[in-house]
C-alpha cells in the first residue's frame, strides 16, 4: 500500500512543521501587534541653543550610575577634540552619556550635543532582542535585564542612534551598558534623572513626553529665528522620549537625519508576515511534488504487482 | 592517504567483516585498519597536517585568551561594529554554504532525481557540518556563550527575527543529524536506527525545506533592523530575505561541487566507483541549477535596486563597488556555469563553483561589515580575530575530513544495510 505509507509520512512532516509553527509564530504576531507607547511616559527635551558644554551631566551620570572613573576628568575640555576613526566621542562601557562640540560654519558659537539613550517609544533594541532583555516601562524608560542577555549584540546593530555598548572587557560578566533614564534610582520615584538635575543651563527639561512636544513647538513658535522648525525625536524611529531642539540644521550638529520616521520594527514586519505562509503552504506544496514525482514509479510498481498476481 | 594509493589497496573497511573473516573492532575502524604507527606515519607525511598544526598552535591560545579575558582581548571591541568576522563569516557565510543539505535532499527525495544519489550524502554532511560550525562560531562570538539555550527555554523573545533563526537553526541541526545518522548507523551496524530514520526521511526533508527557507531568509531580514546603517545597495527592505534565500541556493550547490571536486582529487582512495563515475555528471547537473539560481538572483537584485529607486547610488564609489561585486560574484560565475554546462566542461563548472563560493562569502561580509555603517568608517578586524576565524575553519576542515575518511559518505557500505 504505497499511498497509505506516503500519506503517513506526509502527516509526520506536517506535524513537524506545525510544531515549529506553534513555537515560532503564534506569539510573534500577537506581541508585534500589541506593542505601543505609553500615554503618560516621561521624556526630556534637550535644547542645543542652551547647552554650553560644561559636561556636568556626564559627571552626574558617572556618579549616579557608579561607572568607572574616566581617563580625563570631567572638567577637561580637550575631550571635545578627540577623534576615533574620524568620529567624535560616543557612549561606551564606561559612559552612558557624552557631550560633543560641533563647530558650524557661519555660526559664532559652537553647538554642544549631549547623547544618551533616547528611550524610544518602540525601541529597536527591544524589538530585535530574542530573549526580551529590554522593557519599555510605563514611565518611559527602556531598561535592560543583564540576567537573560546572551550577548549577541543584535540590539547594538538595531539601535539607530548607536547607543547600547557592550562590556567587551569582561569574560565572565559581560553585559550591555546603556543609559537607563535613572530608572530605579530616580524615575520610579518621580524624580528627574541625575544628568537633568545637574544641568546649570536648563538645557534639559524633564516632563511628560506629550507636554514636552507642546513645549518644543511653543519655543519654536515664539522664537522662529532661533530654531530649526523640527523636533528631532518627535517622529524619528517612531518617536523617542528624549527629543532635541536645535538652532542649526540637525545634520550639522551630528544628528543622523537618515533615521527613518517610523519604528524600526516596521522594516521586519513584512518578513515576519511571510513566516506563516511558508509554514502552511510549503509542506503541502512539497509533499505534492513528492507524490507527483513518485507516481510513475508507483504505477509501475502496482502494474508489476498486479501482473504477478 | 598515500599509504593506500601506494599499496594499491582496495578501499579500506567498507564492511563489518575483515578479509580474514573476523569483525573489525571500533578501534580498527577508527584507524582505518592501519596500525597506530602506520597511522601516525601517514599523518606526519602530509604537509597539510603541519599547516593545520601551526594554525592550531597559535589559534588555541588566542581562543583561551578570549574565554579568560573577554572578547575585547582579541578583537577591537567595537561598539560601532558589534558583529565582526565570527558572525560576518562564521554565521552569515557558513549558513548559505551549508544550504546543500536541504537542496540535495529536496532534489533526491522530493523530486525523485535518483541520478543525484551518489552525491546526496556528501551534500547532507556538508550541510550538517556547516551549521554545526556556524554554531561554534556563534559560541566564540556570544558574550555569554553559556547562555546559548536561553532564547529556547529561559527567556523568549518570539517577535525578534533572531529568535526565528535560533529556533530554526537548532531544529534544523537536529534534522540534519538525523539525516546523516543513517551513514553512521551503517558504519556501526545498528540497523534499527537506520530503518527508523529511513521511515521518516520525507518528513525530515520537508521540515528541512521549511526551516531552511525561513532561516536563510531570516539571516537577511536581520539586516532590516539596520535600515540606516547598511548601505542601501546591500539592503533592500522588501527583498532582503529573498536575496539571502536565493543566493543560498547557488551557494549551497557550489559548495557541494567544490567539496565533490576536492574529494575526487584528494580522497579518491576513499571513493567507490559509483561516486567517481557519477561525480562529473552530478557536477554538471548542479552547475545547471547554479546557473538558474544565479540568473534569478541577478534579476531580483536589479528589481531591488529599481524598487527602492537606488540608481543614483550606482554612480558613487559605493555603486562601483556594488557593480564590481555583481560582476565578479554573480555575472562571472553565471556565465562560466552556463558555458561549462552547455559544453560539458566539468573543470570550468568547478572553477565557477569556487568563484561563487568566494563570491557569496564576499557578499555576506559586505552586508555585515564592509558596507555596514557606510556613513562612518571601515573597521579592520584585529589579527587575532582573523586568526581565530581561520582556526575554527581549520577545525571544520579536520572534522569534515575525519568523517569522510570513515563513514560511508563517498562509498557505499558493503555490509548489511
Ligand atoms: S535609543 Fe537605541 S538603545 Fe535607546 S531605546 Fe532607542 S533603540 Fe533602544
Ligand atoms: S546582546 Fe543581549 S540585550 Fe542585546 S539583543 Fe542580544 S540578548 Fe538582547
Ligand atoms: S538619564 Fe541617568 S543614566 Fe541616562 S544619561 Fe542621564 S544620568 Fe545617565
Amino acid at each position: 500500500m504505497p499511498t497509505l505509507i506516503d500519506r503517513r509520512r506526509f502527516l509526520r512532516g506536517g506535524l513537524l512543521a506545525s510544531a515549529a509553527a506553534t513555537v515560532s509564530l503564534a506569539p510573534a504576531q500577537t506581541e508585534a501587534a500589541s506593542f505601543e507607547g505609553y500615554p503618560n511616559a516621561m521624556g526630556v527635551l534637550v535644547d542645543l541653543s542652551r547647552c554650553v558644554g560644561c559636561r556636568s551631566c556626564e559627571a552626574a551620570c558617572n556618579k549616579e550610575q557608579q561607572l568607572p572613573a574616566p581617563e580625563k576628568p570631567f572638567n577637561d575640555f580637550s575631550v571635545f577634540d578627540e577623534l576615533h576613526h574620524g568620529q567624535k566621542r560616543r557612549t561606551d562601557e564606561t559612559r552612558y552619556t557624552v557631550v560633543n562640540r560641533y563647530d558650524i560654519p557661519g555660526r559664532e558659537h559652537p553647538l554642544f550635543r549631549k547623547i544618551q539613550c533616547n528611550h524610544c517609544q518602540e525601541p529597536a533594541c527591544l524589538t530585535s532582542c530574542f530573549v526580551n532583555a529590554y522593557t519599555k516601562t510605563p514611565e518611559g524608560a527602556v531598561v535592560y535585564d543583564p540576567d537573560v542577555c546572551v550577548g549577541c549584540r543584535t540590539c547594538m546593530i538595531a539601535c539607530p542612534f548607536l547607543i547600547p555598548t557592550f562590556r567587551y572587557s569582561s569574560a565572565f560578566k559581560p553585559r550591555i551598558m546603556k543609559c537607563v533614564f535613572c530608572y530605579d534610582t530616580r524615575l520610579t520615584k518621580g524624580l528627574p534623572p541625575a544628568c537633568v538635575e545637574a544641568c546649570p543651563q536648563e538645557a534639559l527639561t524633564f516632563g511628560r513626553r506629550s507636554d514636552l512636544v507642546t513645549m518644543g513647538r511653543q519655543r519654536i513658535r515664539e522664537n522662529p529665528s532661533a530654531y530649526v522648525d523640527h523636533i528631532y525625536g518627535e517622529h524619528e524611529a517612531g518617536g523617542t522620549a528624549w527629543m532635541y531642539l536645535s538652532p542649526a540644521p540637525f545634520d550639522q550638529a551630528g544628528f543622523d537625519t537618515s533615521v527613518p520616521k517610523e519604528p524600526i520594527l516596521n522594516y521586519v514586519k513584512d518578513f515576519l508576515g511571510i513566516v506563516p505562509m511558508v509554514l502552511t503552504i510549503w509542506p503541502a506544496l512539497f509533499a505534492g511534488f513528492h507524490l507527483l514525482a513518485h507516481r510513475k514509479e508507483k504505477m509501475q510498481q502496482v502494474n508489476k504487482n498486479e501482473g504477478e498476481v | 592517504m598515500r599509504t593506500f594509493i601506494a599499496n594499491n589497496q582496495v578501499i579500506p573497511i567498507t564492511n563489518h567483516l575483515r578479509p580474514d573473516g573476523g569483525r573489525w573492532t571500533i578501534r580498527e575502524k577508527l584507524l582505518l585498519g592501519l596500525s597506530w604507527d602506520q597511522y601516525r606515519a601517514q599523518f606526519l607525511r602530509n604537509p597539510v597536517n603541519w599547516a593545520l598544526c601551526f594554525v592550531f598552535a597559535v589559534g588555541v591560545p588566542i581562543l583561551l585568551q578570549r574565554y579568560l579575558f573577554g572578547l575585547g582581548s582579541i578583537t577591537h571591541a567595537s561598539n560601532d561594529y558589534p558583529w565582526g568576522l565570527f558572525l560576518g563569516f562564521g554565521l552569515f557565510g557558513m549558513v548559505p554554504l551549508s544550504a546543500s543539505g536541504f537542496l540535495l535532499g529536496t532534489t533526491v527525495e522530493i523530486f525523485g532525481r535518483k541520478d543525484f544519489v551518489p552525491i546526496e550524502r556528501l551534500a547532507l554532511l556538508n550541510g550538517l557540518l556547516g551549521y554545526f560550525f556556524a554554531v561554534v562560531y556563534l559560541e566564540v562570538d556570544l558574550g555569554m556563550p553559556w547562555r546559548l539555550y536561553y532564547p529556547m527555554f529561559v527567556s523568549l523573545g518570539p517577535a525578534a527575527v533572531l529568535f526565528l533563526v535560533a529556533w530554526h537553526v537548532a531544529t534544523y541541526l537536529s534534522v540534519q543529524i538525523a539525516e546523516v545518522s543513517s551513514a553512521y548507523f551503517e558504519w556501526t551496524g545498528w540497523l534499527k536506527g537506520k530503518r527508523f530514520v529511513r521511515s521518516i526521511t520525507i518528513g525530515l526533508t520537508i521540515a528541512g525545506i521549511i526551516l531552511s527557507t525561513l532561516h536563510q531568509g531570516a539571516l537577511g531580514a536581520l539586516f532590516n533592523y539596520a535600515p540606516a546603517k547598511v548601505h542601501p545597495l546591500w539592503l533592500s527592505a522588501s527583498f532582503q530575505w529573498i536575496h539571502f534565500f536565493c543566493s543560498a541556493i547557488f551557494a549551497g550547490l557550489s559548495m557541494v561541487i567544490v567539496a565533490g571536486a576536492l574529494c575526487k582529487r584528494h580522497l579518491a582512495w576513499r571513493c567507490d566507483r559509483r561516486f567517481l563515475d557519477n561525480v562529473d555528471q552530478c557536477t554538471l547537473g548542479l552547475g545547471k541549477g547554479c546557473a538558474y539560481a544565479l540568473i534569478t538572483y541577478l534579476v531580483i537584485k536589479v528589481v531591488g535596486v529599481a524598487h527602492d529607486n537606488e540608481w543614483a547610488y550606482l554612480l558613487t564609489g559605493w555603486g562601483r563597488y556594488f557593480l564590481l561585486e555583481m560582476a565578479l560574484a554573480v555575472v562571472l560565475p553565471m556565465c562560466l556555469f552556463a558555458y561549462g554546462v552547455k559544453h560539458r566542461r566539468v573543470g570550468l563548472v568547478r572553477w565557477a563553483a569556487l568563484i561563487s563560493v568566494l563570491g557569496i562569502v564576499w557578499n555576506r561580509l559586505n552586508t555585515a561589515m564592509i558596507c555596514f555603517n557606510w556613513q562612518l568608517y571601515r573597521e579592520v578586524p584585529h589579527w587575532k580575530e582573523i586568526w581565530v576565524t581561520v582556526t575554527i575553519f581549520a577545525l571544520y576542515f579536520v572534522v569534515y575530513r575525519f568523517i569522510l575518511y570513515r563513514l560511508p559518505i563517498l562509498y557505499q557500505w558493503q555490509g548489511e544495510k
